[in-house]
């Protein structure tokens, strides 16, 4: 079933070296899983999400074909990776 | 004092209309002077006024409103949730979000980021890719690529013709470098078959499949050359000795040819564009042992004419016969001439009698030269390839090249300089290989040997930018070449190592000749001497056996000095 893959996938990325924690957000903001407490999950949701939009929004405003595939935020500490999934697009 | 003046009107009157009228004026008060009060006031003088000249300037304040602001802090708090779910109840929270992971798209969803995830992961942890790298070493270091000298095919050139001829003579166009004139013809002695075509073409590099333009000669072109100065015009020399010039908006008849009775008695081997302010005057060179001077407007006859008679008398028979020429356009008045019998003869265009014309020569090869160039950066260096040897001569020095290539197993049958670097030539074998020679890197071999084709390479000659280069072949294949970078980039020091070179060649040769000349005259003063003392003490009686002792001992003392000689060249060279 692809659920459990999804379980090994998550596994396996928070296995590789220098990997603190992993947090699934979905597209109204929620967490949906993740490895660290809940605190800094709503705290890394909320603001990650906001950037997130904001870097989509300023890669489709200089070419409206392109879209974002990936996000990197280095800090002095550390870095935040952020994939953002496909948008859903209403074909109403 | 009060000065008053009273208004009146009557109760009644109040509220009436008003009634305006005109009247002459009336003095109500006369105040006159008091000169009595002039007695407070004294006059003063001189009266000290300041003024200053300058911008008027006031000063204001202003105050605006105060702009409160507050520090504070945001609490973040879960929110996104659906309306019918109460955040705080974990349960329903729990319930939504195993929910969720059931859906499909959020299955499919991650399985793509996580994959692209993982590989960033990976590539951090691989190499830091942030980090300033490189910053501390020389740029330069960077740019001088290791990259291997390479040279490759761009195009080939078949002759289109069913019998073959070789491609004796290449000229590129004088501006773009996009079309190349290649001179066919058979040099070999009474080898034409007799159907074989005459005709020469002018090929675009783009298209190899059908030349561009034709050249119909009445015999076949030895030699063709573009003029530098109107890239219309071609001038060629052909097999039965006659020039004949081409203009290509004209056709594919040459529009003059010069007379038979006036041209070459041999093949034209070689033909240059001189420098004139008419841009029409060449000069020809054959093995009947003539250089013609011609004007191309007027080809029934040859404006000069030279014979290259070392015997200085102009003597036909004598003459040598000549296979290249030399011209350097900053040098108008000199040329030089590669003959057939292996010497380079320096000449004068200038002097007054033929005689003088020719200057000196510059004796070494064993066979004839089939290419004499300058250097373009050092023009006292010139190039000679000829039977197994390429050599590079100094203008200075007549007895021999201050540097040459070893014997190689196949003959050499032409060679050029690079125009963009000077210690860069080209060298063609009989074997088909191109020998690429950078005398800065390596002395004794090639930098870079190409096995171009299997048969002979005739001819070669490099494009105005250095980069690429055409060679032509006994079969009629040209081939156009490329070479890398690094062989076509001047590197930095470059000239003045060149220079250095040639100038410690040049200062070594002339040192081993001030010896040999020492030795010659030692070896002549001995022998005078000898030949005196010989005279004196046996005046009749010499037995053939005396004289066999004496021819022998004069052989090992000639052999004992040549060994001698050798050596020394080699400790010499290995100074070097």
């Amino acid at each position: 079933m692809l659920q459990a893959e999804v379980e090994e996938t998550i596994k396996r990325i928070q296995s590789q070296k220098g990997v603190q924690g992993i947090i699934i957000v979905n597209a109204e903001g929620i967490p949906i899983k993740s490895t660290l407490d809940n605190s800094s999950t709503v705290q890394y949701a909320g603001n990650v999400h906001q950037l997130l939009m904001k870097a989509r929004g300023v890669v489709r405003d200089i070419d409206p074909q392109n879209d974002l595939t990936f996000l990197r935020v280095r800090s002095k500490k550390n870095e935040i990776m952020i994939a953002p999934g496909k948008e859903i697009t209403d074909l109403d | 004092m009060e000065i008053v003046y009273v208004y009146t009107k009557k109760h009644s009157e109040f509220g009436r209309q008003c009634n305006f009228s005109d009247r002459p004026a009336e003095l109500h008060v006369d105040i006159l002077p008091d000169i009595s009060l002039a007695a407070n006031f004294t006059v003063r003088d001189p009266c000290n006024v300041t003024i200053q000249c300058a911008e008027e300037m006031s000063e204001h304040e202003v105050n605006t409103e105060r702009f409160e602001s507050e520090s504070r802090g945001i609490n973040h708090v879960e929110g996104g949730w659906p309306k019918d779910l109460n955040p705080e109840d974990m349960e329903a929270t729990i319930r939504y979000r195993k929910k969720v992971e059931k859906d499909e798209h959020y299955q499919n969803t991650i399985m793509q980021i996580a994959g692209l995830m993982e590989h960033c992961c990976k590539q951090n942890n691989a190499t830091d890719i942030y980090r300033e790298f490189f910053e501390d070493e020389d740029e330069e270091v960077l740019e001088e690529s290791e990259e291997q000298p390479s040279a490759k095919t761009i195009n080939v050139f078949r002759d289109p013709n069913e019998v073959k001829r070789t491609a004796t003579s290449l000229s590129w166009h004088p501006e773009g470098n996009h079309k190349l004139a290649v001179a066919y013809s058979s040099l070999e002695f009474q080898r034409a078959p007799n159907d074989m075509s005459f005709d020469s073409y002018i090929w675009d590099i783009e298209n190899p499949n059908k030349p561009e333009m034709t050249l119909r000669p009445v015999s076949p072109l030895v030699c063709l050359e573009y003029n530098p100065k109107d890239s219309h015009i071609l001038v060629g020399g052909s097999y039965n000795g006659q020039i004949a010039y081409w203009d290509t908006r004209k056709g594919s008849q040459p529009v003059e040819m010069s007379t038979i009775e006036h041209s070459h008695r041999d093949p034209v081997y070689k033909v240059i564009w001189l420098q004139s302010k008419t841009g029409t005057d060449i000069f020809s060179a054959s093995t009947d042992g003539q250089v013609l001077w011609w004007d191309i407007r007027k080809m029934s006859e040859p404006t000069e004419r030279l014979v290259l008679d070392p015997s200085k008398k102009g003597n036909l028979d004598n003459a040598l016969g000549v296979v290249s020429l030399e011209f350097e356009t900053t040098m108008p008045t000199k040329f030089m001439v590669g003959t057939e019998q292996g010497l380079v003869v320096s000449c004068n265009r200038k002097a007054k009698t033929p005689a003088e014309k020719i200057v000196c020569t510059y004796s070494g090869h064993h066979g004839p030269i089939y290419a004499l160039q300058r250097n373009p950066f050092f023009p006292k260096n010139f190039l000679t390839v000829a039977d197994w040897t390429a050599r590079i001569w100094s203008e200075d020095i007549k007895e021999s090249s201050i540097m040459w290539t070893k014997y190689h197993m196949a003959h050499l049958l032409d060679g050029c300089w690079s125009p963009v670097r000077p210690s860069v030539f080209f060298t063609l074998k009989m074997d088909g290989t191109l020998d690429v020679w950078d005398i800065l890197f390596k002395q004794n071999d090639p930098t870079l040997s190409l096995k171009v084709c299997d048969e002979a390479m005739c001819s070669i000659r490099v494009q105005d930018n250095g980069r690429f280069l055409g060679c032509g072949s006994q079969l009629g294949t040209t081939t156009l070449l490329e070479i890398s970078a690094g062989l076509c980039t001047l590197q930095k020091n470059e000239k003045a190592m060149v220079s250095e070179m040639f100038e410690r060649e040049t200062k070594r040769e002339k040192i081993l000749e001030a010896r040999h000349r020492e030795m010659r005259l030692k070896e002549r003063s001995r022998s005078e001497q000898s030949r005196e003392d010989e005279g004196k003490e046996t005046d009749g009686e010499e037995s053939a056996e005396e004289l066999v002792a004496c021819a022998e001992r004069e052989f090992f003392e000639i052999m004992e000095a040549e060994k001698k000689k050798e050596r020394n060249e080699e400790k010499q060279r290995d100074k070097v």
